[in-house]
């Protein structure tokens, strides 16, 4: 028997570190994985509700939420390899093309 | 060791050594879920993420040829507000979190959530939802393939 508080503190750290890397990296993949740490975050607190509660639409929502995650890993690498090809860099501190 | 490899992931400076520790944070997560009993989320978590999602991160990070990030110093303002805005964000969570939370328990090793009642569930009351994943998925892979593909030469015989 371990405190649902547990799971939830877990969860909201991973978002947490995935907040923060997603601010303060650099490298734009670094970043994307980032974002991937903040939906696994999320998973973990659908799977402990899920568990406490014993609904298992939970572990549906965590299903597409992979899905959703997939389709997005693969699009946004598809730009980062597209935007290499152009600019040349991995730095988000370089691509300003939109700045004036 | 899920907290060590999330920490991990962001003091690592080159881009692999973060996607092996977000795969260990993967591989935790799945067992967490096991623990849990959620079997079929643990399973599929292990396929999708660490398995298609990772090789996708590697395969690009080898592709690209991806080095060392330089790091640039933050303004002081971020500094000074930051880390004690965090600080205090985060104690604050934490502590209402254990404090008004602390009664609800959840039971380990405890055998819920089937994979055939999770397939029930998903092509019955989900039905729509997946149908449209479904055609997400298909829009995904098309988008990424146009995008990743090399642009044409515009004119033929033209400016080479």
């Amino acid at each position: 028997m371990i405190p649902l508080s547990y799971y939830l503190l877990l969860s909201g750290f991973l978002f947490a570190c995935g907040v923060a890397g997603f601010l303060i990296k650099r490298n734009i993949i670094t970043i994307f994985m980032s974002i991937e740490l903040m939906l696994n975050g999320v998973n973990l607190s659908f799977v402990a509700f899920a568990a406490r509660w014993h609904a298992l639409s939970g572990h549906v929502f965590v299903f597409f939420v992979m899905l959703v995650a997939a389709a997005e890993a693969a699009v946004g690498l598809a730009i980062i390899i597209a935007v290499y090809r152009t600019r040349e860099t991995l730095d988000v501190d370089r691509m300003n093309l939109l700045k004036l | 060791m899920c907290v060590a490899g999330a920490v991990n992931l962001l003091l690592q400076r080159h881009p692999i050594n973060s996607a092996l520790s977000l795969i260990v944070v993967m591989a935790a997560l799945a067992g967490e879920y096991l623990l849990l009993g959620a079997e079929f989320v643990a399973a599929v978590q292990v396929i999708v993420y660490a398995g298609a999602i990772m090789v996708l991160f590697v395969f690009v990070i080898m592709l690209l040829n991806a080095g060392v990030e330089e790091r640039s110093a933050g303004s002081r303002v971020s500094w000074l507000l930051g880390i004690p805005g965090m600080l205090t964000g985060s104690l604050l969570v934490a502590w209402v979190l254990l404090r008004h939370a602390g009664t609800e328990t959840v039971k380990i090793g405890e055998q819920f959530g089937p994979p055939r009642a999770i397939g029930q569930l998903l092509f019955h009351e989900f039905l729509l939802p997946f149908e449209v994943t479904s055609i997400l998925i298909l829009i995904a892979v098309l988008g990424a393939v146009a995008l990743a593909t090399k642009p044409e030469k515009p004119v033929e015989g033209g400016s080479r």
